[in-house]
């Protein structure tokens, strides 16, 4: 069976002034149709990058990244969008102030040319637990849970196959935190969605994700199994030191 | 002696409904140990640090009974007094660090601006100290981060040099407000070590404000919860898991584990006499 | 004893925090903005000025006692002062002052009117291209507002009167030309602190096209700012305005042009006093009433300038 994301070799920079960052450094990986992968790994690792590489908001990249089997183009057309779809990691920046969830729900709508707007605006407050009430309201009037579930429901409004998670619950709380990942489960058993999800925390990434990579300076160093990750069965040193700290904070 | 003494702290702001309290008679002391915050969203922890930083956004307004840093009545001090005070012996690390950076000005200078307050400093000693600060908290090539802007950086890079840019005033109270959200575990822990060092060789006083429980119980000393305002629980941080009140019980509950499956997650009901 | 039902109000509708509708949130939010710039004194006070300069404007006809063109008996009514006949006396053409005043507010809004509404767009639409796109349409577009910038305003709104002959349009033109390089570099540095920001990738991710982008998500955080430095630069187009009309090169005579008024009536500084200080002050008032108008709007749609 072809994997649904087959990622070979990313390489991406950046630059910066006369200064280069080489973000991605030879990267693969492949998700199934239906599986939820994790990222894991060091702070300024590129994980957020190898998800904008994919969206095409990464200025220049190398590689081939395949989806469905089918290579990308250079640039990501409307066809693409309907397929992938992010939710950025963090839910104060990725509204419009100045838009009511209506707009920003819509507007995807009004760009892809989708004639039973109404409906499916509804329908998308209510699969993520917003009722009518929240549909003409500004992000100011939202608490910070509520702010990540619009950015769901608007990545889930062009009902894609493939949803990229970047970080999506480290700025909330726990028990927003628990609301926000059982949505994301439902969702997925629903609809037979594809993740590929980024999270610092092991615990959230076993909770959620059936394997994971570890990265490490743009590359992936390590990939495990969630059974393998419950066994602390990790042979590459930074992962067991990411085990290891996962524990809590041990003076030295 | 106590270094910072709160005593009944009330932060409240006008709304077309009428003054509505985010903060609601806080008190406590804090010596130069660590102090963890924990509640939900919403509860008024960061109106806690910024009201004993003078720091209330306006309209909003900031009372207490007493608030005195290391003898000096806060409640009195002159616009001169704080600005002697603020960046300099108190300072706080803001939560939305990609917010709270400036978004046109390199983070180099952002850093160098903090050292004003450590007299006469050549430049180059400055962008010495700035660059150290940087390679303590484990930002890989100081130099880069150095000259870049904030959109330049990853989540956890600019949430790293926010807590530089506080940390090399090296203040004497330090309100760290989720300081290690966007950070992955085994940088965390070196962060950590940082502040745990500042407060254990210098004497710093530490507010860390937090939503992870797990790491409040294994870093601090003693834990205030509050909800809706309120304090409604103060532990021993090692005595997290003995918490009485059920708002602490429910959130220890909502965690997913490592070690366990647990589909769907236990979620928290909340009770409106817990807001009492 | 009854216990009224609660009738919910107007009031309550527009401040609710759940609107049902798109109209409700829209008049919510603006209602929310009048109130906050109502509770600023000085500001209700520059808006007053401005709306009774409009109402002036539309009712001049039926407000001015006399003709503002053609005056009255040149050998006993001229340079009268002001009386309970000739409220602000008259100049050296027998002439109602009062009464050109008033027409003149019809000159000065307009001079104001268009030069916000050619030079707004321009300066907007320049600079949230130029910062959306970056690289060398940055750079072509800024290199020409300096060009702009690098001249004080009414030596260049000179040049290009002088090229194109005098008169209030030309003269309007000319203002509007040079007034647009702020507000482009305004809305340029905005739009750098927002093009980089989530909610911009996330519309991209939707597939949306730079024009739409720029229109639709980056342009109504800028105009804000815009709109608060346009009501400051107001006081300055009138002056500017009134400064050619004062040289000759702006409104025509007889035109009741303010400017012009105070350059015809300067020979007459010392002994009548009245012919050039009246169109003064209503220049003063008017450009005051700007000003706070401009502080107001900074209050509730600016909150970053707020100190
Ligand atoms: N626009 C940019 N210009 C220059 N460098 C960039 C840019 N965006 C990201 N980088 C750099 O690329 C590297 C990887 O960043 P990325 O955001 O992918 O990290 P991350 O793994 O998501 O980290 P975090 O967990 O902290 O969010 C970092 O060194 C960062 O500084
Ligand atoms: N400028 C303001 N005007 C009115 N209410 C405000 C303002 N700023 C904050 N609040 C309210 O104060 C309360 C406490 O906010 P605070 O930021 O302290 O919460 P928090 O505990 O830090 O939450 P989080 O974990 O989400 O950061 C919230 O209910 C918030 O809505
Ligand atoms: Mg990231
Ligand atoms: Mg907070």
């Amino acid at each position: 069976m072809t994997p649904l994301i087959d990622i070979r070799d990313l390489d991406v920079r950046f630059t910066a002034g006369a200064s280069q960052v080489h973000a991605v450094r030879g990267l693969s990986l492949t998700v199934a149709e239906g599986e939820s992968f994790g990222l894991v790994g060091e702070s300024g690792s590129g994980k957020s990058t190898v998800l904008r590489a994919i969206c095409g908001l990464a200025p220049t990249w190398d590689g081939t990244i395949l989806i469905g089997g089918r290579a990308l183009p250079p640039r990501r057309g409307p066809e693409f969008f309907r397929q992938v779809q992010m939710v950025f990691q963090d839910p104060y920046a990725s509204l419009h102030p100045r838009h009511t969830v209506d707009r920003v729900l819509s507007e995807p709508l009004a760009i892809h040319g989708f004639s039973d707007r109404e409906t499916r605006v509804e329908r998308a407050l209510e699969e993520v637990g917003l009722g009518r009430g929240f549909r003409f309201r500004y992000p100011h009037q939202l608490s910070g849970g509520q702010r990540q579930r619009v950015a769901i429901a608007r990545a889930l409004i062009l009902e894609p196959r493939v949803l990229l998670l970047d970080e999506p619950t480290s700025a909330l709380d726990a028990s927003i935190q628990a609301e926000v990942l059982n949505l994301l489960d439902r969702l997925r058993t629903e609809r037979g969605l594809t993740y590929i999800m980024v999270s610092h925390d092991l615990a959230v990434v076993a909770h959620m994700c059936d394997r994971l990579l570890v990265m490490q300076h743009g590359q992936g160093v390590e990939e495990l199994t969630r059974a393998a990750l419950r066994a602390r069965a990790a042979t590459s040193p930074y992962t067991q030191a990411l085990l290891e700290a996962s524990r809590g904070y041990t003076a030295a | 002696m106590a270094l910072l003494t709160v005593d009944d702290l009330r932060v409240t702001f006008p709304t077309r409904q009428g003054p509505s309290e985010v903060v609601r008679g806080v008190s406590f002391t804090l010596g130069r140990e660590r102090l963890g915050i924990v509640g939900e969203s919403g509860s008024g922890k960061s109106q806690t640090g910024r009201a004993i930083l003078g720091l209330t956004p306006p309209p909003g307004r900031a009372t207490a009974r007493q608030l005195v840093f290391d003898g000096i009545d806060l409640n009195r001090a002159s616009p001169r007094d704080w600005r002697g005070l603020r960046g300099g012996r108190m300072s706080m690390v803001m939560q939305d660090p990609k917010y709270s950076l400036n978004p046109v000005m390199t983070v180099g200078r952002q850093i160098m601006e903090a050292l004003k307050f450590h007299g006469r400093l050549s430049g180059a000693d400055k962008r010495r100290r700035a660059l150290d600060m940087l390679d303590a908290v484990q930002i890989r090539d100081p130099e880069r981060v150095f000259a870049a802007y904030p959109h330049e950086l990853s989540g956890g890079m600019g949430q790293r040099a926010m807590i530089a840019m506080m940390l090399v005033a090296e203040p004497d109270l330090l309100i760290a407000d989720e300081p290690t959200s966007a950070l992955d575990v085994t940088v965390q822990v070196e962060v950590l070590r940082i502040l745990d060092r500042l407060v254990t060789d210098r004497g710093m006083g530490l507010i860390f404000i937090s939503h992870d429980l797990r790491l409040v119980s294994s870093f601090c000393d003693r834990v205030l919860v509050m909800y809706a305002g309120r304090m409604v629980e103060e532990l021993r941080a090692a005595d997290l898991h003995l918490a009485r009140h059920p708002y602490t019980r429910g959130l220890l509950n909502c965690l997913p584990d490592l070690d366990h499956d647990r589909h769907p997650l236990p979620t928290l009901e909340r009770q409106a006499d817990w807001a009492r | 004893m009854t216990v009224a039902p609660h009738v919910p109000s107007r009031r309550d509708w527009l401040l609710t925090e759940q609107p049902a509708s798109r109209r409700q949130a829209r008049l919510g939010q603006a209602y929310r903005t009048w109130l906050a710039f109502r509770g600023n004194p000085l500001a209700m006070v520059g808006l007053g000025i401005i709306v009774a300069l409009i109402l002036v404007a539309v009712f001049a006809d039926l407000i001015a006692p006399y003709n503002p063109i053609v005056g009255g008996d040149l050998r006993t009514e001229r340079l009268l002062p002001p009386s309970a006949a000739h409220l602000m006396g008259t100049d050296d053409q027998a002439r109602d002052i009062f009464s050109r005043l008033v027409h003149g507010s019809r000159l000065t809004l307009m001079v104001v009117a268009l030069v916000a509404v050619i030079a707004t767009p321009i300066g907007v639409f320049v600079g949230t291209t130029a910062g959306y796109f970056g690289g060398w349409v940055d750079t072509v577009l800024m290199r020409v507002t300096d060009v702009f910038l690098a001249f004080p305003r009414l030596i260049l709104a000179l040049a290009f009167v002088a090229a194109l002959g005098p008169g209030i349009e030309n003269a309007i033109i000319a203002i509007a030309i040079t007034s647009w390089p702020p507000y482009a570099r305004l809305a340029r540095a905005e739009t750098l602190t927002i093009r980089d920001s989530d909610f911009i990738a996330a519309i991209r991710l939707q597939g949306a096209s730079s024009a739409r982008i720029i229109w639709g998500h980056v342009v109504p955080l800028c105009t804000s700012s815009v709109i608060v430095r346009v009501t400051f630069d107001m006081a300055g187009i009138i002056l500017t305005a009134a400064g050619l009309g004062f040289i000759g090169l702006g409104a025509q005579p007889p035109q009741p042009e303010w400017g012009a008024m105070i350059a015809a009536g300067r020979r007459y500084l010392i002994d009548q006093w009245w012919v050039a200080t009246m169109p003064g002050l209503a220049i003063f008032v008017v450009s005051l009433g700007f000003n706070f108008l401009g502080d107001g709007l900074r209050d509730v749609l600016d909150p970053k300038a707020r100190k």
